[in-house]
């Protein structure tokens, strides 16, 4: 292997002559103060660029009932830990309730009940994880906009966050989105799954689907919809889980 | 050579160039496109065999997850590693699913440390380096475009003269490649039919391709331009078809890099930083 990577090395500098860069120094430019601020600033650009030939109302591919995947895997956490969440899994959420508050003129705490009974939308879409894979599912649930038209967001909200029921060693997950998505016709809280109620592995008793984004958006176990102007005070500020502990891109439309 | 002669329609005939003779070969665009585009797509290479590492198996159609049937995969585990292609196995321990990291411990990540952006397992930072650099292979690639039509490069310089696409005319150039006979003296001075083709490919085929597959496999994309699903044909395709094009742009610069050598690298690179290049010395 030894040989073959110096071989491989040899034809790399040969052709890229910049290939010590490429090669060797990456690990430690990504690190570097301006490669993150070039980085972050291409990740803006991505998503302007995006968000600019995206109409905000172009919806994501819809299937028909013969495309959906015969397995759909599970990803993330498939359990919550929590005693609280445990309870109302026990009970199968008859005392828990939705709470939606943060910038809005009219805090909400819905039942499941009442969030069932409310308007739904359906749809079968893919979900894509950030890994790579994809599965296509039949999701039903009540429009994110229905709710925040109830709650009457104020307008200097700009990000809706979602709080979980679950956690990763004591952190909470949470996930963030802005207003565009927010407001989407496809962006839903959906408890059935491929016309079942929303199994615990996929987030019951609501899991958010943001189908123009991959699949870390798509927080499970919600718990609370709050409506914020800044993302700064929320976990370790930069939108979501897997954004603070390992540096994902808070924008994940691609 | 004669036939600008004749297109600019002048009168004195200059002598064609011969064997020794240092002719202006790559114009400023093809220089400054070609050293963006080393560490470009280096980069871009190495930044998705760590994404491919986060989920080293590929599908044909709309979706595809661990469930479903894969076409390739590489797998790995403590005793060994090994590329699964249709129903074959090829075992790839010590390069694919089964490594030694530089302290000499047992990875079985797909692509070893030293083919990925970052080394370690880092899907996150590999994205970061991926979408930053897909803008300089976008942006420039579409910009040498342009250029190249303009100053009639692709016209004049790639696209093969009917008498190059004969059958004959290829097989023998084959036929040189295979015996490393290269061309001497002014016919140095154009690229040979198999170089056209190789040129062209990655131009217009693969770096397309893998540009186009890429954005397909954007959630955000699929709902801008859904025609992106269906000309590829779902997702999962557009996946498979985006590591087929890089593996080829891969062979393709192992091939480069091969006649560089062979053709003689100073001149070579030389010819490519300068843009002037020595002729070869016709054989007696």
């Amino acid at each position: 292997m030894s040989a073959r990577m110096s071989r491989r090395r040899m034809l790399a500098s040969l052709g890229a002559g910049t290939a010590g860069l490429a090669l060797a120094g990456c690990d430690r430019v990504a690190r570097s103060a301006p490669f993150k601020a070039v980085e972050g600033a291409a990740q803006d650009l991505t998503r302007s660029a995006q968000r600019l030939i995206t109409h905000r109302m172009a919806l994501a591919r819809e299937f028909s009932p013969a495309d959906i995947s015969p397995t759909f895997r599970t990803n993330g956490n498939v359990m919550p830990s929590s005693a609280e969440y445990q309870a109302h899994l026990a009970n199968g959420f008859a005392d828990w309730r939705l709470r939606v508050d943060g910038l809005v003129e009219r805090p909400l705490a819905l039942s499941l009940e009442q969030i069932r009974r409310a308007p739904a939308r359906s749809q079968i879409t893919r979900h894509d994880c950030v890994e790579g894979w994809s599965a296509i599912g039949k999701w039903t649930g009540l429009p994110l906009k229905l709710v925040l038209d109830a709650a009457r967001v104020r307008p200097e909200a700009r990000y809706i966050v979602f709080h979980c029921a679950d956690d990763f060693r004591g952190i909470p997950y949470y996930e963030s989105i802005d207003l565009i998505d927010a407001y989407h016709p496809q962006t839903i809280l959906a408890w059935a799954m491929n016309d079942q109620p929303l199994p615990v592995g996929h987030g019951a008793p609501l899991r958010l689907r943001v189908e123009r984004q991959l699949g870390y958006k798509h927080a499970k176990f919600v718990m609370r919809v709050e409506a914020v102007a800044s993302l700064d005070g929320i976990g370790r500020g930069q939108g979501g889980y897997w954004e603070d502990v390992a540096g994902y891109q808070w924008y994940a439309g691609i | 050579m004669t036939a600008d002669a004749h297109e600019e329609g002048s009168v004195e005939q200059p002598s064609p160039p011969a064997g020794g003779d240092v002719v202006y070969r790559h114009r400023w665009a093809t220089r400054l496109w070609h050293w963006l585009n080393a560490l470009t797509v280096f980069i871009m290479l190495m930044s998705g065999l760590m994404i491919f590492n986060a989920h080293p198996r590929l599908y044909w159609g709309q979706y595809g997850a661990n469930a479903d049937r894969a076409w390739l995969q590489i797998a790995g585990n403590a005793e060994r590693g090994a590329l699964i292609v249709g129903g074959f196995e090829i075992p790839t321990t010590g390069v694919l699913g089964h490594w030694r990291d530089s302290n000499g411990n047992v990875q079985t990540r797909a692509f070893p440390s030293w083919a990925t952006i970052p080394s370690n397992y880092n899907l996150a930072g590999a994205r970061s380096w991926h979408f930053l650099f897909a803008w300089l292979l976008v942006v420039p690639g579409l910009l040498y475009w342009l250029v190249s039509f303009l100053n009639r490069h692709i016209q004049r310089d790639l696209a093969p003269k009917r008498a190059e696409l004969s059958p004959r005319h290829i097989w023998q150039d084959i036929k040189n490649h295979a015996r490393l006979r290269f061309p001497t003296g002014a016919a140095a001075r154009d690229y040979n039919i198999l170089q056209k083709a190789s040129y062209l490919g990655v131009l217009f085929v693969l770096l397309p391709l893998v540009v186009l597959t890429g954005l397909t496999m954007s959630p955000s994309m699929n709902a801008a331009w859904p025609w992106l699903l269906d000309i590829f044909g779902g997702r999962q395709s557009a996946r498979s078809l985006h590591f087929i094009a890089a593996m080829l742009i891969a062979c393709f610069i192992v091939v480069h890099l091969v006649m560089v050598v062979l053709a003689g690298p100073i001149n070579e690179v030389r010819s490519m930083i300068t843009g002037h290049y020595r002729l070869p010395k016709e054989k007696p």
